[in-house]
């Protein structure tokens, strides 16, 4: 081994004192590339099997784009609402307080906890015509359950806790001191809010909202009780995956999953894009 | 008197906004997790206990632990390994490995499973020579345990991962010029500074290998009492129209995710310094 430079050599050394880096490493590696690479390997090199032409033809049939303008649309109006109300949320508990609050604090993670399967039975029964929300909206005419709303109230549900945990931590840290600053120069407190803080907390919104999209757009358990997966309506990007793989249409699941997995990593290197700016601005 | 500062906001907007934020979480998390405790006991609590016997949903019950039971301690070896690797030595394209870790969470889960039946499925690329050997993979224990596997890849390893790096290898070091061996130095240096964060995430892995459905749902094969997990037996019952039996089963997980929130709340306040700093309150 050829120790060049201060990077090598500190390698090296640190290797000497520690036991186990071969194990610790190698394992790793093993595990990494086994059980996560080489399966997504499988479905990235799918279209160099079925050609781009083939990769087309399999996603421009109107069911298919249909479902992904479905999946990726009521993704971006959902992660919208709730980047909004996330950060109304991450602003009352930073900055008020309230009996109750560490409670409704800890509740916000329960669309984490919460198997999907479930929060899609009991927003199903909740919003279907005859349950406690979905009789209230009857009554004025509005269906929730099995229409496209209601893929997005379950990706409301299901996207909620990221908009809430990226503001949060940046609020606490922001301090009174700027927005005294600002009060002390005469603005309003709406001006306060509206040009001090709410650029200060630009880059954490929108990172929250990233996650948010991306959560909601790859979505399925939740939101397959209560749309009612009316093909080319409600049907949504990832629910056709799996009725393709149910007719043993290989090639169309593929097709769709790379769809999928290319918008998943554009939100990755988006999400990346948003942190190296927030880093930035600090 | 209380001195109003001119960063307080006014009692209206105050009242406005705490509104709208409870009453927000009240609709949209409280309701339907109330509305599963309702129906599920709807019947009284010996229709609950009725349909949790039932000899499928116990199949269910025992599946389920048995996936998140080698699910989710390999992924914990896994965490361990990789947070010791990377805090603990330097070594080329450390940012790359530590992204790619995080990789399984940006993946749909119906893409997660899908990926394994491109690999084990009957086109896919081992599928033909698996059938010649008479080995089940997928629709059977080893798929649903390896779906499992890739949803639940990450929550210990990003837990540990900031953790070990904050804390430095200073402690280890020393231990090891002391003549400490490894497994030594790992267990009696590393392990209690780390161990909070530890079961921190080996919480989140557990309850999310408990509750998975979408890519469980693509490589089990549905088949009643042998590859149905707990949430892929609350879809199967719900489908068949047996409500309470569904309510039943989702209420059971609805407790286990309560008690996964109350135990990770009471990581977060009580081990605050233990844990990694994107925790601390």
């Amino acid at each position: 081994m050829s120790a060049v430079g201060a990077g090598r050599l500190a390698w090296a050394r640190s290797r000497h004192v520690l036991p186990g880096f071969r194990l610790s490493l190698g394992f790793t590696l093993f595990y990494l590339t086994s059980i996560v690479l080489i399966p997504l390997l499988a479905l990235v090199l799918r279209p160099v099997a079925l050609g781009l032409d083939g990769l087309w033809d399999a996603i421009s049939t109107p069911r298919v784009l249909a479902a992904l303008r479905l999946s990726f649309g009521m993704a971006l109006a959902a992660a919208a609402i709730d980047s909004l109300f996330g950060s109304v949320i991450a602003w009352v508990l930073v900055r008020y307080r309230f009996p109750g609050k560490g409670f409704v604090d800890a509740v916000i993670d329960l669309p984490f906890a919460l198997p999907t399967a479930v929060a899609g039975i009991a927003l199903s029964t909740l919003y279907a015509p005859n349950g406690w929300i979905g009789g209230l909206l009857a009554e004025h005419g509005i269906r929730v359950a099995y229409t496209p709303w209601g893929v997005l109230v379950a990706m409301v549900f299901i996207s909620l806790p990221f908009t809430v945990r990226t503001v949060q931590p940046v609020l606490s840290e922001l301090g009174h001191e700027v927005e005294e600053a600002a009060a002390t120069l005469g603005a309003t407190r709406l001006q306060t809010i509206g040009r001090v803080v709410l650029p200060m907390l630009m880059p954490a919104i929108l990172t929250g909202m990233a996650m948010a999209f991306a959560r909601a757009a790859g979505e399925y358990g939740s939101i397959i009780f209560l749309a009612g997966n009316i093909p080319a309506v409600s049907e949504i990007a990832p629910l056709l995956i799996v009725v393709k793989l149910e007719q043993f249409d290989y090639a169309g699941a593929s097709a769709i999953g790379v769809v999928m997995l290319a918008a998943s990593f554009a939100m990755l290197l988006a999400l990346n894009g948003l942190q190296a700016w927030a880093a930035k601005r600090r | 008197m209380k001195h109003k500062r001119p960063t307080d906001d006014p009692v209206w907007l105050k009242v406005l906004l705490a509104a709208l934020a409870v009453g927000f979480i009240a609709v949209l998390l409280i309701l339907p997790l109330a509305l599963v405790f309702k129906e599920a006991f709807a019947d009284g609590t010996a229709a609950f206990f009725a349909a949790i016997k039932e000899p499928d949903t116990l199949a269910a019950v025992k599946l389920s632990l048995v996936a998140a039971g080698i699910a989710v301690p390999l992924n914990t070896a896994f965490g361990i390994a990789a947070a010791w690797a990377i805090a603990k030595y330097d070594f080329p394209a450390k940012t790359v490995l530590v992204s790619l870790i995080d990789l399984p969470f940006s993946v749909s889960p119906v893409v997660s499973g899908l990926i394994y039946v491109l690999v084990f499925g009957m086109q896919g690329w081992l599928g033909p020579w698996l059938a010649d050997h008479d080995i089940h993979i997928l629709f059977a224990l080893p798929g649903i345990v390896l779906a499992t596997i890739f949803v639940t890849f990450p929550f210990v390893a990003r837990e540990l991962v900031p953790l070990m790096v904050d804390q430095g290898r200073d402690e280890e070091e020393a231990a090891a010029t002391l003549g400490a061996t490894g497994f030594q130095t790992f267990l009696r240096v590393t392990l209690p500074n780390i161990k909070w964060g530890l079961l921190y995430g080996v919480l989140l892995c557990n309850a999310r290998a408990l509750g998975e459905f979408g890519a469980v749902s693509v490589v089990s094969g549905h088949i009643r009492g042998q590859t149905n997990t707990m949430p892929l037996h609350v879809q199967l019952l719900y489908d068949n129209y047996d409500y309470a039996g569904a309510f039943a089963v989702a209420a059971l997980l609805a407790m286990l995710a309560l008690l996964t929130l109350a135990l990770k709340t009471l990581l977060e306040w009580r081990y605050a310094d233990a844990l990694a700093a994107n925790h601390r309150h």
